[in-house]
């Protein structure tokens, strides 16, 4: 009698086994398949889905939505037991006319146009070189890879210590080139030093990110295209403008667009290196953010400060999204 | 199907006793949070004792200064258990108070005949009080402290070099005893070449993030005159803070930064004072107290070859308070155990073995003592720093008062950043607009 019952079950699925459902329930023993069959395809889809969803929404949209409430109050994370009143737009317009915060928005666009300049020049520089396919270029991919296969607080105490006015390696190795005494300049320590002490790190570290995306590129350009270009006569350098550039280009905007929502919002290896110093030569945006939400404890505050570096990344973003799409489509 | 139920049974009795397993083990146990340094391995050892007469085990939880304050408050503000018992910073003592993270002692030491006229004055008001000038206790002062200095005793008493100073500056080379001098000295061995190494003249608190350069620059602001009010009490900080006094103290303590410390010494605390100093790299070093008998035991740079003053005077005597009372905090599961553990610290016999293991006692058993001044080459100082510190705002808002004070300060030192004045004046305003925000102006 079970053997019959089994048989008949398995017929009427395989009535349905074109769905997906269906195929899900003849792979399943008999009870579950039972169960699984009184379900339909968008509610499996939504048992799938669910648990992400849930995550999702506990994790980033909960945190969002709470940001945004607590941008309107007074709230301070010190104080719980004091009571929380509505502020209206008050700490949007007091940082928003905060020139520390406009100071730290400087810094930080500075710190990102020149890593992302350096970056992208270098790393399409060196991803353009490794293309070329020459002995050992397996091996110097991989040199060049390391940098950004360490941590960034690894990269922020290293580059500490390189930099060290006494000891430190670089100040020896500039002073080797110049003739400078290796003591005679700080480059953490100099208000005019020190913000292109990040860059440099930063550039050292994340290049071969870039170069690995713009190798990507170049690595997908068909060589029938260059073939027909020689055939036409075509110079290195006009096949360079208008084959490879062109056609490299959407990878090397798309790590413009990675680099640069990156770089926004850095704070680890800036950290490290600088804190913010010397002063708040260096305190880029979201170092500021942290101090106010973390050190002077104005919840209410930072988390305008927050939606607003929100709003400006998400915004720029889409903007640079839009016209990336275009390029991608000529 | 019965197998299965008592195998259910038993994996669910076992996740009730380990996750109840912590709990019980509370009740003869305390955990004490602290900062992580030389004083904390001192208490460690002291607290052997009550764990020998009451049978409590005692657990610790040291932080890095510089992470201190951040772990600690998180800790308070998210209403953490981490802690029974915490010695915090004096300047935690208003808003700890106000939002209820540590229980009032008052009726505690009543009880058990605890007296604060037994400790220091001015440790009572600095490490147990709020509102300040009240009897509201909140802790029981537990680790006396100031910014002091110390210098290479040996260097000092070089015949050439003294005979070189006198020559210079017509007076005896000796550890200085007002800034004036502090920066004479410091420029005097700044550059100078001894033992066949180039040496600094001083290392002093530089620091960014947390606390650093507020903490020494005070050093030379409060011997200058800076007050953080005119009257006590009013918050009328205009011409307190950015007083001509004020603004020739800050000047001092660039002046000294740019003329005499090492090179790259631009965001640096306790352990950077530390490091130069028994690297052999700077003459003179600020630094709290606490270190003291730890410099004295070092091989290299302790012993003879050490001397130790008291912050350097100038309009007036002054040191920065540094230091630290002992709090039961609100939320602990071992109350009964934590105030037991107060109360045996309270007693002047542990105090006294206290200050032998390293530990800055408070209690006028041991400052009175005949014997103390002696008890160490830096007793003595101890004493005099004592009764001339000066602490930072207590205000439940320190943090952001601190935030500012540490920016406009750092821009100005480190940064070269507007003058000393614009400093002070910007300084004004950002405290002015804490305090309206505080509905305290």
């Amino acid at each position: 009698m079970p053997k019959f019952r089994k048989e008949t079950q398995v017929t009427s699925v395989t009535d349905t086994s074109s769905s997906l459902l269906g195929k899900a329930a003849n792979a399943t023993p008999a009870p579950i398949a039972s169960r699984i069959r009184g379900i339909s395809d968008r509610s499996m889809a939504w048992l799938f889905i669910t648990p992400a969803i849930v995550l999702l929404l506990a994790i980033n949209i909960f945190p969002l939505i709470w940001a945004i409430y607590l941008s309107f109050t007074n709230f301070r994370a010190n104080r719980p037991n004091a009571p929380i009143e509505g502020v209206g737009l008050s700490n949007y317009s007091r940082v928003l006319n905060d020139p520390n915060i406009w100071q730290a928005m400087q810094t930080t666009a500075h710190f990102v146009f020149w890593t992302i300049l350096l970056q992208t020049l270098i790393g399409f520089s060196l991803a353009y070189l490794i293309d070329r396919k020459f002995r050992g270029h397996a091996f110097w991919t991989t040199v060049i890879l390391v940098p950004m296969m360490l941590s960034p607080a690894v990269v922020g105490n290293f580059w500490r210590f390189l930099y060290q006015p006494q000891i430190g390696l670089f100040n020896y190795i500039v002073s080797f080139i110049t003739g400078v005494p290796p003591s005679s300049f700080e480059m953490l320590g100099s208000v005019q030093l020190s913000p292109w002490a990040i860059i440099i790190v930063d550039t050292w570290m994340w290049t071969p990110y870039v170069m690995l995306i713009c190798l990507a590129g170049l690595r997908s350009i068909p060589d029938y295209i260059y073939e027909a270009a020689e055939v036409d006569r075509a110079s290195l350098w006009r096949q360079f403008w208008s084959i490879t550039l062109p056609m490299a280009l959407p990878f090397i905007m798309l790590a413009v667009l990675f680099r640069g929502i990156e770089n926004f919002k850095m704070f680890d290896m800036v950290t490290l290196l600088t804190g913010g110093g010397p002063g708040s030569t260096t305190e880029v945006a979201s170092i500021t953010l942290k101090r106010e939400a973390f050190e002077s404890w104005r919840t209410g505050r930072a988390s305008a400060f927050a939606i607003i570096l929100f709003v400006a990344v998400f915004g720029l973003a889409n903007i640079y999204v839009k016209a990336l799409n275009k390029v991608k489509q000529r | 199907m019965k197998t299965m139920k008592q195998a259910l049974l038993g994996a669910t009795s076992a996740l009730v006793l380990f996750t109840a397993a912590p709990n019980l083990a509370k009740a003869d146990e305390l955990t004490l949070c602290w900062a992580a340094w030389d004083p904390a391995n001192a208490l460690v050892e002291l607290s052997k004792d009550f764990t020998g007469q009451s049978g409590t085990t005692m657990k610790f939880e040291f932080v890095p200064w510089p992470n201190f304050a951040d772990r600690i408050l998180n800790e308070l503000n998210s209403g953490g258990k981490l802690c029974d018992l915490l010695i915090g910073d004096s300047q935690w003592l208003g808003g700890s108070a106000e939002n209820g993270y540590y229980v009032k002692l008052n009726d505690f030491f009543d009880k058990e005949g605890i007296k604060m006229s037994d400790f220091a004055d001015a440790a009572v008001n600095a490490y147990a009080t709020w509102p300040k000038g009240t009897p509201n206790y909140w802790a029981l002062p537990a680790m006396g402290d100031a910014n002091a200095w110390f210098y290479r005793k040996d260097w000092f008493a070089k015949p050439e070099i003294q005979a070189e100073f006198k020559q210079k500056y017509g007076r005896d080379l000796a550890a200085p005893a007002t800034w004036d001098e502090l920066k004479q000295v410091a420029e005097f061995f700044n550059g100078r070449e001894i033992d066949g190494k180039k040496v600094y003249g001083a290392a002093i608190f530089t620091e960014r993030a947390s606390e650093g350069i507020t903490m020494g620059a005070t050093g030379a602001l409060y011997p200058y005159g800076f007050k953080y009010e005119n009257t006590p009490g009013k918050y009328d900080m205009e011409g307190a803070v950015n007083s001509p006094d004020a603004v020739a103290g800050l000047e001092a303590y660039k002046a000294l930064y740019k003329c005499c410390t090492p090179p790259g010494y631009t965001d640096a605390y306790m352990g950077e004072s530390l490091d130069a100093f028994k690297s052999g790299q700077v003459a003179m070093a600020m630094n709290w107290f606490a270190f003291f008998p730890g410099l004295y035991k070092d091989e290299k740079v302790g012993g003879d070859k050490i001397g130790f003053f008291v912050n350097p005077k100038e309009k007036v005597a002054a040191s920065t308070l540094g230091g630290q009372g002992i709090s039961v905090v609100a939320n602990t599961d071992n109350m009964e155990g934590a105030l037991a553990y107060i109360k045996w610290f309270a007693q002047p016999d542990v105090q006294k073995k206290w200050w032998s293991l390293g530990g800055y006692a408070v209690h006028k058993a041991v400052l009175t003592d005949p014997s103390f001044p002696e008890s160490q080459p830096f007793a003595a100082d101890f004493l005099v720093a004592m009764n001339q510190v000066q602490d930072f705002w207590q205000e439940p808002s320190y943090a952001i008062l601190l935030q500012a004070m540490q920016k406009r300060l750092h821009d100005y030192v480190v940064a070269d950043k507007g003058t000393a004045k614009e400093a002070l004046d910007g300084l004004v305003a950002d405290w002015t607009e804490v305090f309206k925000d505080d509905g305290k102006l």
